[in-house]
């Protein structure tokens, strides 16, 4: 079920979702997985992979409709969401890719969002011209141009190599400071979670069900490289304290 | 190049075989070329394949319109799938000229039962090409379009004609060529005019030279529309392909 939010929060709250497989047997993915998101907040659900952390968005989405519990989405304004894999239209550029989501955008809005991410030479290439990296950030670009009031990002990070994920990670943590947006954002890696959110949700092996909320109150720009290395290995901790 | 002497090649050939067997069973090229310049110069040539084009045209634009219509249903909606398939398999495999006789016995001898009856030839035909298009549909671009919930004619437009095209493109090729048979079948059969209707006069003349001179003209207004038309069509829809490569 879905309900509207309160102004600008995201209410999740999700009793069970059970897969059917091909033959027939069932099983539970998600079990009891309850937060609320006020504005302007970035969660990071992290937890090991295959757990059901994509399932997560993809109700939060609206794209899995066979689940109890109910989805409260933010009153006002609309989606925008980066899936693991680009998924942009193979026969349309960058700047159509990116305009076609969001037709009232202006030329100049759209503009200073590519240049943002260094998309600018890019803006008449084909999706097939371009890197996964410079793909991921088209993906992006696209998100945030229908200006979401709810941003959800599916491992946007991940598979591209380590300089490159760093950039985009810097870009994004921009991005997002500068936008009134509550996001959430999916992820199997720590320092990227504690770089980029404000409170972490660890979930648990499948059924997934949040073990712990982590609430990082120093603001973003203001955690210094020890303080994340800290928060990192105590996370990493308490994790394996639960495996073994 | 090789094009040029591959046709070379077939217009000897047919030079050949026509002092073979004589001018009576196959008139040579130049005989031919002669018959189109003499109908051209009186306009009947003009006429008649004006006639039948404007036929095939019609036939043909029904046929992609309603065949890739009822295509992408049914290859969306799998009850519509179950409820269409037989349907499409009586049309299948109907003879061309049953469904002709029927729609001129049913629909007297008019244009539009002529017309209609060429697109209901055609029609399974698309409709099974385009099923096929409408089950490869990728869905993470669904997917896509829904979050961002496009509207449904952008949604048409730039998510699933795309991924139609070549689909699309090889119903067309197949149909261009099927639909100007059939038309001809109906032309002959009832309509007063027409490439179909002056070979069925020439037949009865046993006039070799005219039968050749009305079917290999009405092939070159086919070429022209494939040159001139179709290929820019396809290369305009694939711009983004021939790039990435």
């Amino acid at each position: 079920m879905r309900l509207a939010g309160e102004f600008g929060q995201l209410e999740v709250r999700i009793a069970h979702k059970v897969f059917t497989s091909a033959s027939g047997e069932r099983f539970e993915v998600l079990r009891n997985i309850q937060f609320r998101l006020g504005r302007n907040e970035v969660a990071a659900l992290v937890g090991p992979s295959g757990c059901g952390k994509t399932t997560i968005l993809r109700i939060i989405a609206g794209l899995e409709n066979d689940f109890e519990g109910t989805i409260g989405r933010p009153l006002s304004g609309k989606l925008g969401m980066v899936f693991q894999e680009p998924r942009l239209l193979p026969w349309r550029t960058v700047e159509d890719n990116v305009g076609l989501v969001a037709p009232s955008i202006t030329r100049e809005t759209l503009a200073s969002l590519l240049k943002d991410l260094d998309l600018e030479a890019h803006r008449g290439h084909y999706p097939g011209e371009l890197s996964l990296g410079l793909a991921r950030r088209v993906a992006l670009a696209r998100a945030l141009a229908v200006e979401p009031t709810l941003l959800l990002l599916d491992e946007p990070l991940v598979s591209l190599d380590e300089a490159l994920a760093l950039r985009l990670r810097d870009q994004l943590a921009a991005l997002i400071e500068s936008r009134p947006i509550t996001t959430l954002l999916v992820t199997h890696d720590l320092e990227e979670a504690v770089r980029l959110a404000n409170r972490i949700f660890l979930l648990s092996a499948r059924p997934a069900q949040i073990v712990a909320e982590i609430p990082l109150n120093t603001p973003r720009s203001a955690r210094s490289e020890r303080e994340v290395a800290r928060i990192i290995g105590e996370i990493a901790s308490r994790m394996n304290d639960r495996s073994s | 190049m090789a094009r040029l002497i591959s046709l070379t090649l077939l217009l000897g050939t047919w030079w050949l075989v026509s002092l073979l067997v004589g001018p009576q069973m196959l008139p040579g090229p130049e005989k031919v070329l002669g018959a189109i310049v003499a109908h051209a110069r009186t306009g009947d040539l003009f006429f008649q394949l004006g006639v039948t084009l404007a036929r095939v045209l019609a036939a043909f634009t029904i046929a992609m319109v309603a065949g890739t219509a009822i295509g992408l249903l049914m290859g969306r909606v799998e009850l519509a799938n179950r409820i269409g398939d037989p349907w499409l398999i009586v049309l299948l495999n109907l003879p061309a000229l049953v469904i002709v006789v029927l729609a001129f016995i049913w629909g007297g001898l008019t244009e539009i039962a002529g017309v209609l009856a060429v697109a209901i030839n055609k029609l399974p035909n698309t409709v099974v090409t385009v099923r096929e298009g409408a089950r490869a549909l990728d869905s993470g671009l669904d997917e896509m379009a829904r979050v961002f919930a496009l509207p449904r004619r952008k949604y048409m437009w730039h998510v699933v004609l795309p991924q139609l095209g070549p689909y699309l493109a090889a119903a067309g090729r197949s149909g261009l060529s099927l639909v100007w048979k059939i038309v001809l079948i109906v032309e002959l059969l009832g309509r007063p005019n027409g490439i179909g209707f002056q070979i069925g006069v020439a037949f009865q003349l046993f006039d070799v030279t005219l039968i050749l001179a009305y079917a290999l003209a009405f092939v070159a207004v086919i070429l022209v529309i494939e040159t001139a038309v179709v290929q820019p069509i396809e290369r305009r829809a694939s711009r983004w392909r021939i790039r990435t490569t």
